[in-house]
């Protein structure tokens, strides 16, 4: 198992050395939230969405080539087989050689892809041990959040309205998620009316609200900042008014924003069966 | 070529068609249906065009300038949605060019069941009427019309839209897709049984089997989405609870069934694209199509593989890992045969004496954005990419590539090969050529920006966005407008062409046209084949 990973590495190494450049470079998107005339993805701030956005660089390298390589194939054939310069055409219909050809170098070439993106696939839905854990309910339009009673604190929940006074416009809510950086946190998704879903592109993924179920996702922040995600299934009219933003401190910063919250926002009683859910 | 020995000039001289209402209004002959569809698609193309246009004229500016409610935006876009699949690209592409040419192609007389073709073709129209109606009435608490997204995922369209526009919308998608799989038993019964004599199912022309495919997958598939909008017809008037979590329903359980028709679906907008593509290549190279039994067998496969891939559209569900991995390598298998066509289509070229008629450039340019098209969609096929991408403007970039770039663009080439056929009458080739390059330029100004709002995190269907997206979008917006700009030289040219002295030859496009419809009369008359043509073996007589 080592041994084939390690050889997918090294086979990807290549054509992601190039494009790890591009995205670490002037290219590289906003942090936590998007910027003008942007053309990639916002910079991920946690392992597993830093390798997907390489292998997503790989890919988009690979669709490139591909698409140039059907284009010169069209635009040859537009120069060299026109009606005025090859007056006579040919009849064949038929080459097994080719025909074999095109159809297995496609297979080889999936294959290469599938490999690390079921790696990647793996990872992302893994169930790590979590540190903490935040349950997310989407409403017509706002999302609350709970914190569950632990031994550090929580037992409290929280909805978060758009601000629309404060910039970035659209993305800025009143309360924000805060979280510990360098921590594994889970989150518990579910919804109270119409389907949501949850999104974070700093992390790399969402994850639909939906009402009935608690879906799960895991992340582990590895930069404290302010990120900023967008409700990503239409709810109704005011979908795009339910921002999401997740503040990423450090350890003691968050220890001090669970005493406030404590106190500042109301307290739930099924917080312990959520610490249990760990 | 399949030599065909027909009487038609013999035919027209008693070929007496019947008063303008019978006509038009209780017809039963196929290549009339063949023009209502046409005509239908071309009116409701025109509606849904009006509303992305409204679309894009909001999305050019964050906030909202053009409409009121973000609600009423919602509408459009769910309009234009249903509109462009439901009414525009299947009537053109299966109704109109499947009625008009599979019986032509095939050597038939007409389609095997010719009122059932008239029924199939008025219950389409009144699935747009119904559609138009739920505009009107009531949806979203305080606002009119369905804004639920063409996918109209419960609970948004059940609790979420109490008035009666969604139960509308419903009806239209239940009167069109009835219309839909009866027409569908109509293309298998004609093709299976009434093929001129010695036109074995392995010489029968591409857009013939590219028909047969799509109509197994519409029969396939609508009773399916049937069965899933009465569920959600009874959740919202009768109380039952199969998508409501209350009653121990399940949301998801929609979208399984929805997509199960739904990724059918987008196969029957295109697969009917690549048949006609093939004739187009093929003509205009003056060289039989590379690899035929490939080629027919690659669109089975295709037909085949995309009833089984349908929760690629759901990776941000919940699914597990186990469910997930195996849609991320059955939607993967697809791009194979769908890489035979798009190289067999070259390999036509390769080698042929190729003239640049219209037709051929609204062809060769399909082939290219088809590519980059299907491309986006290998990168969407990788679920932990896609937990990023999914439900973002590169969703909307890769499938307007694949539709409006890719079924859209062979609609028009299907128009400007056929129009001579269809009508007698000749479209300035200028025309053709120059509504092309403003399509071609327009779209990819339109569409390829998209790639980017969505790696930027741009959600889709928001009536209002944060400002970073604003650039991309006005850009956006300004090669929309070049895009609607063609459809003026579009409608300019069909105009000239009526008005125009200058009449078809029977067959305009040479040597390499060798179907069946180029032996007849442009336009052909008005029964065909009475005497049925037999089709002798020769080589490269596909």
């Amino acid at each position: 198992m080592r041994t084939v990973r390690t050889i997918t590495r090294s086979l990807l190494a290549v054509p992601f050395f190039g494009a790890g450049l591009a995205a670490t470079g002037a290219s590289a998107g906003g942090l936590g939230q998007p910027i003008p005339w942007e053309m990639s993805r916002q910079v991920p701030i946690t392992e597993n969405a830093c390798d997907i956005m390489n292998f997503e660089i790989g890919l988009h390298w690979l669709s490139l080539a591909i698409s140039l390589f059907v284009l010169g194939l069209i635009l040859w054939c537009v120069f060299r087989f026109g009606e005025k310069r090859n007056p006579s055409p040919s009849r064949f219909t038929h080459n097994t050689a080719i025909e074999v050809a095109w159809t297995i170098v496609p297979v080889l070439i999936l294959v290469a892809v599938a490999i690390p993106s079921f790696r990647l696939l793996r990872t992302q839905l893994a169930d790590p041990k979590a540190d903490m854990i935040v349950k997310v309910i989407g409403h017509a339009w706002y999302w609350s959040y709970e914190y569950p009673q632990t031994e550090q604190g929580g037992g409290f929940t929280f909805d978060a309205n758009l601000d629309e006074d404060k910039q970035p416009r659209l993305l800025q809510t009143d309360n924000e998620m805060v979280v510990p950086v360098g921590k594994i946190v889970k989150v518990q998704v579910t919804a109270a009316d119409v389907i949501h879903s949850w999104a974070m592109p700093a992390f790399g993924f969402k994850i639909d609200a939906i009402p009935g179920r608690l879906n799960q996702m895991w992340f582990k922040a590895e930069k404290e900042g302010t990120y900023h995600g967008q409700c990503s299934e239409l709810c109704g009219q005011r979908h795009a008014y339910m921002p999401i933003v997740v503040r990423v401190v450090s350890d003691q910063a968050y220890a001090e924003w669970l005493k406030e919250a404590k106190t500042k926002y109301a307290s739930t009683d099924n917080g312990q069966s959520f610490a249990q859910a760990r | 070529m399949a030599t065909a020995a027909t009487h038609a000039e013999a035919h027209e001289v008693h070929d007496h068609k019947p008063s303008f209402f019978a006509r038009w209004f209780l017809s039963t002959n196929h290549k009339d249906i063949g023009s209502l569809y046409l005509m239908f698609a071309f009116c409701a193309g025109m509606i849904g065009a009006f509303l992305s246009f409204g679309i894009r004229m909001e999305m050019e500016q964050p906030g909202l300038q053009y409409f009121s409610s973000p609600a009423t935006y919602n509408v459009f876009v769910t309009g234009h949605g249903l509109i462009m699949v439901f009414f525009m690209v299947m009537p053109a592409l299966i109704g109109g060019f499947g009625n008009w040419f599979v019986p032509l192609m095939i050597g038939a007389p007409d389609m095997a069941f010719p009122r059932m073709n008239n029924i199939s073709f008025w219950l389409t129209v009144a699935g747009f009427c119904s559609l138009l109606c739920s505009l009107f009435v009531e949806g979203a608490p305080g606002a009119n019309g369905a804004g639920t997204g063409w996918t109209v995922y419960p609970p948004l369209s059940t609790a979420g839209h109490p008035g009666p526009a969604v139960d509308f919308a419903i009806f239209a998608l239940h009167l069109s897709g009835a219309g839909s799989i009866l027409g569908a038993i109509n293309f298998i019964t004609t093709i299976l049984n009434m093929r001129a004599p010695g036109m074995t199912l392995h010489k029968m022309p591409l857009f013939a089997w590219a028909e047969l495919v799509t109509a197994f997958l519409l029969l396939l598939s609508l009773p399916v989405l049937a069965g899933a909008i009465t569920m959600m017809l009874t959740d919202r008037n009768f109380g039952t609870t199969f998508f409501d979590p209350a009653g121990g329903g399940d949301p998801v359980l929609y979208q399984h069934l929805f997509w199960f028709f739904g990724h059918p679906e987008v196969y029957i907008m295109i697969l009917p694209a690549f048949g006609i593509v093939s004739h187009i290549i093929a003509t205009f190279s003056r060289k039989p199509v590379f690899g035929y039994l490939a080629m027919a067998y690659a669109m089975v496969a295709i037909g085949v593989v995309g009833f089984v891939v349908w929760a690629h559209h759901m990776y941000t569900v919940g699914l597990s890992l186990q469910t997930q991995s195996y849609f991320v390598f059955a939607t993967m298998v697809i791009a194979v045969p769908t890489g035979v066509k798009i190289f067999s289509w070259i390999a036509t070229m390769w080698g042929g004496s190729i003239r640049f008629t219209a037709a051929m450039h609204w062809a060769v340019g399909f082939i290219f954005l088809f590519t980059v098209g299907g491309v986006t969609g290998v990168v969407l096929a990788n679920s932990a990419v896609d937990k990023y991408l999914h439900d973002t403007y590169y969703v909307v970039a890769h499938f307007h590539y694949v539709l409006s770039l890719g079924a859209v663009f062979v609609i028009f080439a299907g128009i400007y090969y056929w129009f001579p056929k269809m009508t007698g009458h000749v479209i300035p080739e200028w025309a053709g050529k120059l509504h092309f390059w403003l399509a071609f330029v327009g779209a990819n100004i339109l569409f390829f920006p998209m790639h980017f709002l969505g790696l930027a995190g741009m959600p889709r269907r928001y009536a209002d966005y944060p400002d970073a997206f604003a650039q991309w979008h006005k850009v956006s917006t300004y090669g929309g407008h070049i895009f609607g700009l063609g459809m003026f030289v579009f409608v300019i040219g069909v105009v000239l062409a009526f008005r125009s002295k200058e009449r078809a030859a029977d067959n305009p496009w040479g040597e390499g046209a060798t179907t069946l419809e180029w032996t007849l009369p442009s336009p052909p008359p008005f029964h065909q084949f009475e005497t049925l043509p037999r089709i002798v073996d020769e080589p490269g007589a596909h």
